[in-house]
């Protein structure tokens, strides 16, 4: 069936003026309609943030659950009803600090789950904290003189768990931001994409390197699986490996030809070079940076499930009870 | 040789936790049932995973009670006593009666056995007080090895077979038919005939020992049955039983069910028993911890399974979050809570009721969810699919109360007919309500409806902030909020639970004994006693807890005297108060890990009636 952006619109969003999460929820209403899953068999589920009001926006199926466990609860209901496409949505506190213990398992275990983590490197809703994406020394209510620890890198924490989906896109670019949503819903298992998303209130600019069209521009790389890795207005810089690592350069100089840019290898099992991509600071990664094919969980459990009813004699309560021991009292 | 007759009889294994001994007890109440006697067993074990063999830590036991007619506690203390070391003798012996009769292993009593077991002298019955004469004292080791000799086994696994000489000697004392035994091993070890038939070998070397060599000095006891219930019966433990239940529930709501458990003692044989049974469909998820373990119910919940998380205290702290988001979302799951001595880590292999108040008020905010307790290992099935009943049928999380004596102690089971157990009927959202139902909407009982996703014209959405009566959008309206609270509550009390049942002198008692949950059979079996020596006393035993029994008050304002007895410092007494007007019972409160002792509960109860 074809539909539009409108039949997974809801409802008028509370969002402030120019928060990111209006463009990232534009994009996933028009993501949904080009994928083509009804809404009726779509679940989209959050925690407690922001952006985790974004389910009372669509008009699927959703749950605007508690703090932190929206991963697990979307794990349950995948399991429970794998025939349902499940959406779980999180900001950056509520997926990677009260929930970073879900975060991890769900990509462990690699759950057929779309999970969306917005990051804005800041609690919005409690006005103003620093989040577990806060750069060290970050100034904010809770840190006044500057945070003393390091943030999480979410792609390092995926592939840390194990994870085999990792995508990345800017919330104002909308093409970059559907070209991600589309590849998370075909990729069977987690699929992590993180949305740099702005705070207009609490962390303004936090993203600015890339959060217009001429930043992008100068200072990211779209990737693309198969494809060298070059960007830059013309696409005059290539990425290079270095040692065990890799960098920018420039065309031209120093030697460098186009012969020398790597080739985007998203499917590759070994994440060793796509987490290098994932963390460069310069210029920042979007698109599909891992997409590794794995046995889900809820296929697995589901096959299990169908293996055991083929072996095993008994398959309801009453022929349950007869394989114990039985005696009868006259 | 005298052969007595007795109403029951208690029998306990002890031995080294590797010893065998769940199994010999196992065995044993299985061909006791088999004749038609009642059955209650408590297994005891020890906390360390491997303590060091012959310690005092190692020691583990099995007691089994059985009994001509009901029997409804594993007893408080045993007519016969199986030690297998010196461990298990220095240990055990304080629960054996004065006249027990002891059965020992000599071999087991060396001096390496008896420095470890810490006696100070080779003279070890003189230390503990033993009379010589109650003790039937044989060299079990020597005797499995030598009826071996010709097998072909090694050592290590002749010495396995010792459970089943002392179970062989058992049987005898007890003038039990062996082939039932006989069979179960048959069956335990079909694919290791060999096994099997080494294990019948000693049983009957255990067996013609005691008739050949002590017949003329023990007695041999005669446990004849009354009042027989005819029917297919099995043993099983409460945590199989509530397993079982939830499996049963599922079939008869024609839904999936979905467990999110993690390990945690002493629920996790609900976990291992759940697990097994994918043939039937179950869905068994091990999750991160109890967090995502309630979590992920909850989700399976809202994608239409029949959804269950299983733990104990512990994991309740830890589930009440998302507990309390059933109860906003107003979705079906029974969490179970197989309580366990607390706070916090606490005495995790020893059994308590500290957990009602957390079961009742364990949540931010009003947060009402109804409260069952199981009363005996067997009843944790009816409790188990009762949870699961209310729960579907009301559209709320349903909080179902063993604890670790229920948990692992076992009783006879009469195979359930799951035709005789009523419908189980959740209130699916009616197809002509497309387009004008929104999900807050109730049925005639106060219920929201239950609209599954995958349904077209229902999608909506849930969550943990409060909700507008009619259009189920955010609201933080003050008169909406109380309207919602007040719903919430309204639908909990109203939900329909069986009357309190008043046993015993009933019209004139002078006692009433109250009390929740697995002390049933102590508290029966306290009230039987006193009855017997002419007392009027009556017993009224609390399953369903929240919402109470309309009848609640008029039991307890019936009698003169009400004494509330539970494992912790009066929870239910507290409640109770709460709920009905001017009630102040005397109460019996014992913290101890340990099940209540029946002998302790009359001499109380009885001191009460007189004052």
């Amino acid at each position: 069936m074809a539909y539009t952006q409108n039949d997974f619109k809801k409802g008028q969003p509370r969002w402030c003026p120019g928060c990111g999460d209006h463009f990232f929820l534009a994009s996933l209403h028009k993501a949904m309609a080009e994928i083509g899953v009804d809404p009726w068999n779509t679940a989209v589920i959050s925690g407690i943030g922001c952006s985790s009001r974004l389910p009372h926006y669509m008009a699927t199926y959703g749950m605007n659950t508690i703090h932190g466990r929206a991963a697990a609860i979307a794990t349950g209901a995948k399991v429970a009803n794998p025939n349902l496409t499940v959406w779980q949505v999180s900001g950056d506190g509520d997926g990677l600090a009260i929930g970073g213990n879900h975060f991890i398992h769900a990509n462990r275990r690699n759950i057929n789950l779309n999970m969306i983590l917005l990051n804005n490197r800041i609690y919005g809703l409690t006005k103003g904290q620093y989040s577990p994406t806060s750069p060290r020394g970050f100034v904010s209510k809770s840190s006044p003189y500057g945070t003393v620890e390091d943030p999480f890198r979410p792609a390092e924490l995926c592939f840390g768990a194990r994870g085999h989906f990792f995508a990345r896109a800017v919330a104002t670019d909308a093409p970059g931001t559907i070209e991600i949503l589309k590849a998370a819903y075909e990729h069977k298992g987690a699929s992590v994409c993180e949305i740099l998303q702005n705070c207009v209130i609490f962390n303004n600019g936090t993203h600015d390197a890339v959060y217009d069209k001429a930043g992008r521009a100068k200072n990211a790389i779209y990737l693309k699986h198969g494809e060298k890795m070059l960007f830059g207005e013309n696409n005059e810089y290539g990425i290079v490996q270095e040692g065990f690592g890799v960098k920018a350069v420039k065309l031209g100089e120093d030697g460098y030809t186009e012969a020398d840019v790597l080739v985007h290898d998203a499917k590759c099992e070994d994440n060793t070079l796509q987490l290098k991509l994932a963390e460069m600071e310069w210029p920042v990664a979007l698109g599909v940076i891992r997409d590794v094919e794995a046995p889900t969980y809820d296929d697995s459990i589901t096959a299990q499930i169908e293996e055991v009813k083929g072996q095993k004699k008994y398959h309801n309560f009453a022929e349950l009870l007869e394989t114990n021991d039985i005696w009868t009292v006259k | 040789m005298e052969i007595k007759e007795k109403e029951s009889v208690v029998v306990r294994f002890s031995g080294d936790s590797g010893d065998g001994m769940q199994l010999a007890g196992n065995i044993f109440s299985t061909v006791s049932a088999t004749v038609g006697n009642s059955i209650s067993t408590f297994p005891d074990y020890p906390a360390d995973i491997r303590a060091p063999q012959g310690s005092l830590t190692g020691v583990s036991g099995f007691q089994v009670h059985i009994g001509a007619d009901k029997v409804y506690t594993p007893g408080d203390q045993c007519d016969v006593l199986v030690a297998m070391n010196a461990a298990a003798l220095k240990t055990q012996y304080k629960f054996a009666k004065t006249d027990a009769a002891i059965i020992i292993d000599t071999d087991s009593f060396g001096p390496k056995d008896l420095e470890k077991a810490q006696f100070k002298t080779e003279d070890y019955l003189g230390e503990m007080g033993i009379d010589p004469d109650r003790v039937i004292a044989c060299p079990l080791t020597t005797m499995v090895k030598d009826c071996l000799t010709d097998s072909g086994m090694d050592v290590k696994s002749m010495l396995k077979c010792r459970n089943m000489f002392a179970l062989g000697l058992v049987c005898w004392l007890f003038d039990r038919d062996l082939d039932v035994a006989f069979n179960f091993l048959k069956e335990k070890f079909a694919k290791k005939p060999g096994i099997a038939e080494a294990n019948i070998k000693v049983i009957q070397a255990g067996y013609d020992y005691g008739h050949n060599t002590h017949s003329s000095v023990a007695n041999v006891y005669r446990i004849e049955t009354k009042n027989k219930v005819p029917g297919r019966y099995m043993d099983i433990t409460g945590n199989k039983a509530t397993a079982y239940g939830f499996i049963a529930a599922a079939e008869k709501a024609g839904l999936k069910l979905y467990l999110g458990s993690y390990p945690i003692t002493p629920a996790t044989d609900v976990l291992h028993e759940l697990s097994k049974h994918k043939s039937l469909g179950v869905t068994t998820v091990q999750c991160e911890d109890e967090i995502a373990s309630c979590a992920s119910a909850l989700g399976a919940s809202f994608a239409g399974a029949l959804a269950v998380t299983s733990t104990s205290g512990p994991g309740i702290c830890l589930k009440s979050e998302a507990m309390n988001l059933a109860v906003i979302m107003e979705l079906p799951l029974v969490v179970l809570d197989v309580q366990r001595g607390g706070p916090a880590t606490g005495l995790p292999t020893k059994s308590e009721q500290t957990d009602l108040l957390q079961a009742l008020f364990g949540r931010n905010g009003e947060s009402p969810m109804p409260v069952i307790a199981a009363a005996s290992p067997t009843d944790c099935f009816d409790a188990a699919y009762a949870a699961c009943k209310i729960a579907l049928e009301h559209m709320t999380p349903v909080i179902l109360m063993t604890d670790a004596f229920v948990a692992n102690g076992s009783g006879a089971f009469k195979l359930p007919n799951l035709a005789d157990y009523p419908s189980i009927n959740p209130p699916y959202v009616p197809e002509e309500l497309k387009g004008t139902w929104t999900p807050y909407m109730r049925t005639e009982n106060g219920t929201r409806y239950w609209a599954v996703p995958g349904r077209q014209g229902f999608e909506h959405i849930l969550g943990g902030l409060e909700k507008d009566d009619k259009t189920g959008a955010i609201s933080t309206n003050p008169e909406n909020h109380d309207l919602m609270t007040r719903k919430r509550q309204a639908k909990i009390d109203a939900i329909p639970v069986p009357d309190l049942e008043v046993l015993g002198d009933k019209d004139d008692a002078d006692l009433l004994i109250v009390g929740f949950g697995g002390t049933f059979g102590h508290l029966h079996a306290a009230m039987d006693e006193m009855r017997a020596t002419g007392k009027k006393v009556a017993l009224a035993h609390f399953k369903y807890i929240n919402p109470l029994p309309k009848n609640t008050a008029e039991v307890l304002k019936k009698y003169p005297k009400v004494v509330v007895a539970e494992q912790n410092m009066g929870q239910l007494a507290g409640w109770l108060r709460m709920k009905v007007d001017n009630f102040v019972p005397n109460q019996f409160n014992q913290v101890k890990g340990q099940p209540f002792v029946v002998a302790e509960l009359v001499e109380n109860f009885t001191e009460l009636l007189n004052k």
